[in-house]
């Protein structure tokens, strides 16, 4: 069968045995469905950005534990997967990352934006009372108990549907994933306002090598037993002053000063010997 | 409870179907004892064996021969003043190590520990639950134990944790992937996620010796299993969470007493689960290394599932006492750049193998199908770019002479003593020289 007449079969009508609502789900649903909305309203209402996060995570959960008592456990663990496991912690990563008190300004930056929000939001609540409404009065509940028991269970039968049903809307949203993927890691890799992307480490000490000149820090003041200061020159092992531990701004210590440390340092002072012991008069 | 799920019922699922309640009871107990004597055994254990390979008695003090140390310790623990930060999200603070805890005792219900054994009267499976989709109930554990280290780090409110926090959650998400990506060819040779049927699979033995493991048919999704199940515990020398030379602590920095305990505890039983899933998945589970009847049915399976889980636990130790920690840019480039396309190659390997296998192809079409396999590889390693060529106009950063030392510098012995120049000086007459001096 060629992948055009897969594409082009419909789906067969399935005989849908009706099937009950046993006692275990009624009770999963009585105490999942309202903390599922306590989940919703606590993530609308909670201050903390990272609260409200976790306020849609206990809905998150609820969904999927209710998915795995209605029969598609699959769906059940892909959702705590998927959702929970990838998706908010990713949430969470960036929220932690702006920081814990930053708050959300309530400045409108896009002009109409509360009116659309509002419009739509609207729209969208008549079309979730339509749908509820509809699923509440006129459907047939079918039950997976079927679906789940033959042609290799649960799993089996989504994969088989998958692959051959929708085919082309499931490779199509796997194209759209890669997409965002590499868009993303464009975005990332290249850098932002037209400069080239960052440089590697091995890129950045080539260059320094490249111009030339002092590779290393340049000395900082000299620091002796006599002066600490910042004024203060660094002194060469000749004795010399290094002139690049002078600054600019401030005026060195008269070299004059330091005599004893040049000599100290050039190795021209006397050392301490037995002389030492015989105190300063001889 | 498992009629829920029944998909085609695995012969372990049916087993299971029957259980009284009571005796579902006494496995969640038994499973709760044995993963934290477990835990407690481990502590000790791994004490003892990192001390060994260091060349030190270990603990040796408290009980016989020092195997109760970690009750002492944990006892010692559950007493110590409970401290929270100033700065720290007071209940966030306190849900998080119970967040990490939970699913890490969750995930082991699905795990067989051994195979039908009579329970008080009772024939049953040495397991809790037996879910067509047992394998996917420890991935979402483990991707829900994160948020326990997550949460921990963003609560305590200081740098430290935190950081170790959104190490963490990179960590796990990443090496999840190539954890998921190994079990998917153990899934497409079984036909089943439920972990009865992927051990039920391995009964059999190859070429009449070796066991049917996975992880000898499959040991490349083997060796990637293992790497990232390192990885995603948190374990040396993947423990980049909790680095002490960099971190403090990572994410229980600022954790005490009984909150800092139940970390500790959710740390081991991840390590127990982690390889009790690779025992089910790779090593036949509960079967013995031979086929047949012998020390093979009944009760027997529990110890040899022990016996291999073990081995893996041995083997977190063994890496833990020989290998230094990864940096953290290398550990990422093993996880996206090494691990997860081998997998990937791998489970197309194993596509193609199994395919070949089902279809019963002639040996014309089996040598045509090679064919187009190596014409491919010749392909894409043409299409491969050169590698690069080294810039001669660079500076070298090693070799030359400034501003690095030349390769062939000869670096003399010893430097030369203070002491002569002092020789070479004017010299005043002394009245008293040094010994040195007058020779």
């Amino acid at each position: 069968m060629s992948l055009l007449t897969f594409l082009a079969q419909q789906p067969e009508p399935v005989q849908r045995a009706v099937d009950t609502v046993t006692t275990g789900e009624a009770i999963s649903f009585w105490v999942l469905g309202p903390l599922a909305l306590a989940g919703a309203l606590g993530m609308l209402f909670a201050r903390n950005a990272v609260h409200s996060a976790l306020w849609l995570v206990v809905t998150m959960l609820s969904l999927g534990v209710l998915y795995m008592v209605q029969q598609a456990p699959f769906l059940g663990f892909v959702q705590i997967i998927v959702y929970t496991g990838a998706i908010m912690m990713l949430f969470l990563f960036v929220l932690m990352m702006v920081g814990r008190d930053s708050s959300d300004s309530v400045v409108e930056v896009i002009r109409g934006q509360r009116l659309a929000a509002a419009l739509l939001g609207i729209g969208f609540a008549v079309l979730m009372v339509g749908s509820v409404a509809r699923a509440l009065t006129s459907v047939q509940p079918a039950g997976l108990a079927e679906a789940n028991t033959t042609n290799g269970g649960n799993v089996g039968n989504i994969g088989q549907k998958l692959f051959t049903d929708y085919l082309f809307p499931f490779e199509l949203t796997s194209a759209l994933l890669i997409v965002a993927a590499l868009g993303a890691m464009i975005l990332a890799f290249v850098g932002r306002d037209g400069k080239p992307a960052k440089k590697t480490q091995r890129e950045l000490v080539e260059e320094r090598f490249q111009a030339g000149g002092r590779v290393g820090s340049i000395p900082g003041p000299g620091v002796f037993a006599t002066a600490n200061s910042v004024a203060t020159p660094a002194l060469l092992p000749d004795g010399s002053v290094a002139e690049e531990s002078l600054f600019d701004v401030i005026e060195a210590t008269d070299k004059s000063r330091l005599s004893d440390d040049v000599a100290e340092v050039a190795g021209t002072a006397h050392e301490p010997d037995a002389h030492a012991l015989k105190g300063s008069e001889s | 409870m498992t009629k829920y799920f029944a998909a085609e019922i695995g012969d372990t699922a049916e087993v299971l179907a029957d259980d009284p309640i009571w005796l579902i009871l006494v496995k969640v107990v038994g499973i709760f004892a044995f993963l934290v004597v477990m835990t407690l055994f481990m502590i000790n254990w791994e004490r003892k064996v990192v001390a060994r390979m260091q060349h030190r008695p270990g603990p040796n003090r408290v009980g016989p021969n020092g195997w109760l140390q970690s009750l002492a310790d944990g006892l010692k623990l559950a007493f110590k003043e409970d401290i929270r930060p100033v700065l720290a999200d007071k209940w966030v603070f306190f849900l998080a190590p119970v967040i990490s805890c939970i699913p890490a005792f969750l995930a082991f219900s699905v795990i067989p520990l051994a195979g039908e054994v009579s329970m008080f009267g009772e024939r049953t499976a040495l397991q809790l639950v037996d879910l067509p989709v047992g394998v996917l109930v420890v991935l979402a554990c483990s991707s829900l134990g994160v948020y326990g280290i997550v949460l921990s780090g963003w609560a305590s409110g200081s740098p430290y944790p935190l950081l170790g926090a959104l190490r963490s959650a990179a960590q796990v998400i990443s090496y999840e992937i190539a954890m998921g990506l190994s079990i998917v060819a153990v899934i497409m040779f079984t036909g089943s996620m439920s972990t009865g049927d992927i051990v039920g699979a391995q009964a059999s033995t190859v070429l009449g010796v070796l066991p049917g493991w996975f992880g000898i048919l499959l040991f490349p999704s083997f060796v990637i299993y293992v790497v990232s199940m390192v990885g995603e515990t948190n374990r040396a020398p993947f423990d980049l969470p909790e680095a002490e030379s960099e971190l403090v602590g990572g994410f229980h920095t600022e954790y005490s007493s009984l909150k800092f305990a139940l970390f500790f505890l959710a740390e081991y039983v991840n390590m127990v689960t982690v390889s009790a899933l690779a025992t089910t998945l790779f090593l036949g589970g509960y079967h013995a290394p031979w086929s047949g009847e012998f020390m093979n049915t009944g009760w027997w399976g529990l110890l040899w599932f022990i016996i291999k889980t073990l081995a893996f636990l041995f083997l977190f130790i063994w890496l833990r006492g020989t290998l230094p920690r990864l940096r953290y840019d290398q550990f990422m480039k093993l996880g996206w750049k090494v691990l997860v396309p081998t997998s990937l190659v791998w489970i197309m390997a194993v596509a193609v193998i199994r395919t070949g296998a089902i279809q019963q192809l002639s040996t014309a079409q089996r040598l045509i199908a090679l064919g187009v396999i190596v014409g491919l590889v010749l392909l894409v390693s043409f299409l491969l770019p050169d590698k690069k060529v080294q810039d001669t106009k660079g500076v070298p950063l090693a070799g030359s002479g400034f501003p690095v030392p030349p390769l062939d510098l000869a670096v003399p012995k010893s430097a030369p003593k203070r002491k002569v120049k002092v020789a070479n000086l004017p010299k005043e007459t002394a009245a008293v020289t040094t010994g040195k001096e007058a020779e």
